[in-house]
């Protein structure tokens, strides 16, 4: 079996200077990804992580490596995936509906027949909303929601074109504890639903692990996986679980690791003057 | 004392009628000569002798105001397409753009009387000159600050330039822009008066300047206030246009 996502060795430098100089942002990554697959990466602020996403869609090529999406490799911008970060980064001059479909006027095939079958496609953008939970809100402005439904409608511009990759940056850092784990609820039903393949980007390790099908450790410059974990709690997974001592343990073992590379720091360090 | 929506709607007319109470006893009070100083009474005085002149050169400057203002937005708005949206037109543009701002306009008016005579061309010219640069700062501003995030999520779709540009640049620096308007309008009144005091046959301008020099106070006085008045008029056309157009950028606390 072929893997969905296929990174091979890859590293990345931001720039040819930074490439003379064998400074990288990320080195030697490796993974493979099923279908379907729900995989998050965490690790410590500045380490890369949001590098990987802008690899995994295409926006930057890697420097070394290779990288293979559905058999094929990344050439360019994915269009087979959605984006989502911790700014909902909604646009305040159109409404929440309007903003949902905002993907739908720029990508292929929805494009080219957005104005004749706009009715269908506002129909289908008011179910995602209402699937979760902002039915009755498709009018209003984003400035007039909360700061989790925000991200909800976020997520949902994320998803509207069907991508079958989600990539979520973050998505709960900014949301209080009790929105976060809703909108936790909310992500884990709708990719049961739909079967996407989600990376989701966190420094949250609860979060990782409640949601999550493998978590991978990210290590800070270099960027690299240290760990792979595999988390087997059985789905569907209630809130519940993240109070179990099966739980708590695995996240315990992840602190772990993250533990031991902050007090390891790699061999490309800070300089410290002598 | 609470404020109330009536209060803060007649304010600026109370503050008006309180400054001209003001004047009018300075200059009772203290029997300052009208050539030096004239009081409100006799500039109304003047406005009612001179009506119709007052008139008609409000109306040249108006309209020479408006060609150049209207100069301005298109090039304003161009010039700040182009170096919002290219790192490389911002970098090579930018210093040139801010010396030229720089140069004081009166020193222009002369040079562009040698090469456009007497008459509309420096007037309208000169409205442009002073007027474009806010817009284009505006313009590019706006678009030069979009979230990188909102770019990538649009990047990702296969969104050309184009695409960001005209769905999220565009609508994004329309605040920016009226912004920028309300200042470009009432500088280029200044442009346009400036060009006519300097080398004008007709206008607001010439009429202050001619009565100056026959030390009709009271009548450049009179002129003066009509400038006031048309660039408030259109000051106030733009605010009532940007709150009809980009209410989403007014959501403050202010209850507008």
């Amino acid at each position: 079996m072929t893997a969905f996502v296929d990174f091979r060795n890859v590293w990345l430098a931001y720039n040819d200077e930074l490439l003379a100089a064998g400074v990288f942002a990320v080195e030697d990554i490796s993974l493979q990804m099923g279908e379907g697959e729900f995989i998050a990466i965490v690790g410590p602020s500045g380490c890369g992580k949001s590098t990987f996403m802008k690899l995994t869609t295409g926006l930057k090529m890697p420097s070394k490596g290779s990288i293979h999406i559905g058999g094929a490799p990344v050439t360019g911008p994915l269009k087979i995936s959605g984006m989502a970060f911790q700014a909902p980064s909604l646009l305040p001059w159109r409404t929440t509906l309007d903003n949902v479909l905002l993907p739908l006027e720029i990508v292929e095939p929805y494009r080219s027949n957005f104005k004749s079958r706009r009715k269908d496609y506002e129909a289908k953008a008011r179910e995602l909303l209402r699937s979760v939970g902002l039915a009755g809100y498709e009018d209003q402005f984003p400035w007039q929601l909360s700061g989790g439904m925000q991200q909800r409608a976020s997520i949902c511009r994320a998803l509207v074109h069907e991508p079958k990759m989600l990539l979520l940056d973050e998505p709960f850092g900014a949301l209080d504890a009790f929105t976060r784990e809703e909108l936790w609820c909310i992500l884990r039903d709708l990719q049961a639903a739909q079967k996407f393949n989600v990376i989701l980007v966190t420094h949250d390790l609860r979060e990782s692990v409640f949601l999550a099908d493998t978590v991978y450790v990210m290590s800070k410059s270099p960027g690299r996986f240290v760990v792979t974990r595999q988390i087997d709690l059985p789905r569907p997974r209630d809130l519940e679980i993240t109070y179990t001592p099966q739980f708590t343990d695995i996240v315990h073992e992840l602190r772990g690791h993250i533990g031991a590379i902050r007090h390891n720091p790699g061999k490309t360090g800070v300089a410290v003057p002598q | 004392m609470k404020i109330t929506r009536r209060m803060e709607r007649w304010s600026p007319l109370v503050v008006l009628g309180a400054v001209l109470l003001l004047w009018q006893a300075v200059v009772v009070l203290f029997d300052i000569p009208e050539f030096i100083f004239p009081s409100p009474l006799q500039i109304a005085r003047e406005f009612g002798a001179y009506a119709g002149p007052l008139l008609d050169a409000a109306w040249k400057t108006f309209w020479v105001t408006m060609l150049g203002f209207a100069l301005s937005i298109v090039v304003g708005v161009l010039l700040g397409f182009l170096i919002g949206s290219s790192r490389l037109a911002y970098t090579a543009l930018y210093p040139l753009m801010v010396a030229f701002n720089a140069v004081p306009k009166a020193a222009v008016v002369p040079i562009l009387v040698v090469w456009f005579g007497i008459g509309l061309g420096p007037g309208v010219l000169t409205a442009f000159l002073i007027s474009f640069f806010p817009i284009t700062v505006n313009i590019a501003t706006g678009l030069a600050t979009l979230e990188p995030e909102l770019e990538d999520v649009l990047r990702v779709l296969g969104a050309r330039r184009w695409d960001v540009l005209v769905k999220v640049g565009l609508p994004r620096s329309m605040p920016y822009f009226y912004g920028s308007l309300k200042i470009a309008i009432t500088l280029a009144f200044v442009g346009t008066v400036l060009a006519e005091m300097t080398a004008g046959d007709s206008g607001i301008g010439y009429l202050m300047q001619t009565a100056g020099s026959q030390q009709r106070m009271a009548l450049a006085f009179a002129g003066l206030v009509t400038i006031g008045a048309m660039a408030m008029a259109m000051y106030e056309l733009f605010s009532w246009i940007e709150k009809r157009t980009t209410g989403w950028a007014h959501r403050g606390s202010q209850g507008h």
